[in-house]
């Protein structure tokens, strides 16, 4: 290998190595968050090898509503316990954690890619363009975010990828409103001033000058998202509109226990919760990290 | 100030109209809504005879200035199952909505402003860390499963409290807080970051300097300042409460707004589902027209910078 051929690689390490250094990796990690999120990835990663039953099948010979191994009546056969169809609740809940996940995630990079390009454009290009998208966010803010979500979901129809599509419709508007505001202090920058005398087309000052300074309130906000679109995505398989059954989602779980609470079934209530309530407390602890790390103006708030 | 709310009107009308469109747009999106209300295995000339008795085969700008004009006249179009306006059910539904509510307003209050004075006075200590994590866990214990737990606990275990329904105030408890319980949150997240900016301010530091006692001067002349965007935000919550309390409100078996909404999404019921979040919107566009004049009002530089 030639040194030519290394050149742009070296620097590349260096570019990277300044990012971590940034976020000081390696120094003072988020401990708590990443004690959570990396199981939780894991464990959804790797849901077919860790799950002790098809969670979608009853076990054969257990009966229905078994409590948790601890609890009188319970075995070690189902440690969680077992539901209506006798299915194992350890092993949907471990399912459960990839519809989260992959909901969380993919919902909020929905959500991020329209709100930061609609952002962009709104406070880049202005006039008509910014009246336009403007008008629409403020149209879709006015519904309360779990209404049109519901609204949605009935009217498109229930499947966990309708789903990610749907929280994405709904959760772009923060985006657009907040990297428009950005953009439009941005645009007055001499090196974008610069880029537009040196005759660069919109397209190249929006991608190369525009977005790599936005990136940073775009992660903050993804970081915050990636919670609400779990609780919400638990919320349409609560209510039926979400991920349809029998897909195991940590919602359609809490649905399917709810009958059985007045009968003190707790097992079908508590634990899919808990798994909802960690992650969501983990991303927005990460959340916070990520903010007091990549805006320095937010470090004393 | 005049051309200051013609301005703001205007605003709100093009929202609204744009609402309108988007919901008009999603419920014809995938098809047609009677083919997703459909029963499975109903006969095509049936289903023929439902869209020619909604109008839903003529053109759609015909069934748009249709839907507006329902809008307008503030019938938002009949409900399929209850046959009638769905603004007479609206509005039927909302006095309960209304008591859930303003009973989770109560709560949020009592928790999210205590709370977020005492984190913002004792920036730091143990209180605020305390109230760092009410906020964190405001946010990250969804309240629908609060309400469950609460269930669990109190009327499985304890027997204290009746599971669901309408009555006295043993019966509104529990959907409150779980209703409440995020909204107190965001309550003292800005009651803290707004106390602690009136704090800083110069005035403040005068009251001190002239030897007032400190509680005088966080009682009687931050804390007033400081409810100011508090008192807005709950005002705006409120709204937002009465709309989109369904999970909550199917839950405890309340019958408010949400349920409705829920029980037009399962009888297949799209004019109601349509019209409540038209509604919905309708009432969040007014609040917040409602909240910008106020301002304005109050203040004179909102009004004239552009």
């Amino acid at each position: 290998m030639s040194i030519t051929t290394l050149q742009p690689t070296r620097s590349a390490v260096r570019t990277i190595s300044a990012g971590l250094n940034r976020l000081r990796i390696g120094r003072d990690w988020p401990l708590l968050p990443l004690a959570i999120l990396v199981p939780f990835v894991l464990i959804a990663a790797f849901a077919n090898v860790i799950a002790p039953y098809d969670p979608t099948e009853p076990i054969p010979g257990a009966k229905i509503f078994e409590p948790p191994f601890w609890a009188p009546g319970g075995s070690m056969r189902a440690l969680l316990g077992t539901d209506y169809q006798s299915r194992d609740v350890l092993s949907r809940l471990i399912f459960g954690s990839r519809v989260s996940l992959i909901v969380g995630v993919t919902g909020t990079l929905v959500a991020g890619s329209i709100g930061t390009t609609l952002g962009m454009l709104a406070g880049y290009v202005g006039g008509w363009v910014d009246q336009l998208i403007m008008r629409v966010t403020d149209a879709w803010l006015a519904l309360p975010a779990i209404v049109f979500a519901i609204f949605l979901a009935t009217m498109v129809g229930p499947s966990m990828w309708n789903i990610v599509i749907i929280l994405g419709a709904v959760y772009w508007t923060r985006y657009a409103r907040v990297i428009r505001g950005e953009v439009l202090s941005l645009r007055e920058r001499e090196f974008v001033k610069l880029a537009e005398i040196a005759g660069a087309s919109r397209t190249r000052i929006i991608l190369r000058h525009i977005l790599p300074n936005v990136m940073n309130s775009t992660m903050v906000l993804a970081s915050l998202t990636i919670g609400v679109v779990i609780i919400a995505e638990a919320s349409l398989s609560f209510l039926g509109v979400g991920v349809p059954p029998p897909q195991p989602a940590w919602g359609s779980m809490l649905a399917d226990g709810r009958s059985m609470l007045m009968v003190g079934d707790w097992w079908l209530t508590i634990f899919p919760g808990l798994g909802i309530m960690l992650v969501v407390l983990a991303t927005q602890l990460l959340g916070d990290w990520l903010r007091i790390r990549l805006d320095p103006q937010q470090r004393n708030l | 100030m005049a051309q200051f709310m013609i301005r703001r009107t205007l605003y709100a009308l093009v929202t609204l109209c744009i609402l309108s469109l988007t919901i008009f747009t999603v419920v014809r999106l995938t098809g047609d809504p009677v083919t997703l209300m459909a029963e499975p295995g109903a006969q095509e000339a049936d289903l023929a005879l439902v869209r020619k008795e909604w109008g839903l085969d003529r053109p759609w700008p015909v069934q748009y200035a249709d839907f507006v004009k329902n809008v307008v006249t503030g019938e938002l179009g009949e409900s399929f199952n209850y046959e009638m306006p769905v603004s007479t059910l609206y509005f039927q539904r909302l006095p309960n909505s209304l008591e859930l509510a303003l009973a989770a307003t109560l709560i949020s209050f009592l928790i999210g402003i205590p709370a977020g004075i005492l984190s913002a006075v004792r920036v730091n200590s143990a209180w605020d860390h305390v109230g760092k994590t009410i906020a964190l866990l405001g946010l990250s214990i969804p309240g629908f499963w609060l309400g469950l737990v609460m269930i669990l606990v109190f009327s499985v275990w304890l027997e204290w409290l009746p599971t669901s329904g309408q009555g006295g105030w043993r019966n509104l408890v529990m959907p409150a807080v779980a209703l409440g319980w995020y909204f107190a949150a965001s309550l003292l997240r800005l009651t803290r970051s707004s106390m602690l900016e009136v704090l800083r301010s110069e005035y403040i530091k005068l009251a001190r300097l002239k030897g007032l006692p400190a509680f005088v001067v966080i009682a009687q002349h931050a804390f007033k300042n400081a409810l100011i965007p508090v008192l807005t935000l709950a005002g705006v919550n409120l709204v937002v409460m009465l709309n989109a309390a369904v999970i909550i409100e199917v839950i405890f078996a309340w019958p408010g707004i949400g349920r409705l909404l829920f029980e037009g999404i399962f009888q297949r019921d799209f004019p109601l589902v349509q019209g409540i979040v038209m509604l919905a919107g309708m009432m969040i566009v007014l609040i917040n027209l409602i909240v910008d004049v106020l301002y304005a009002y109050i203040d004179p530089r909102i009004r004239l910078t552009r």
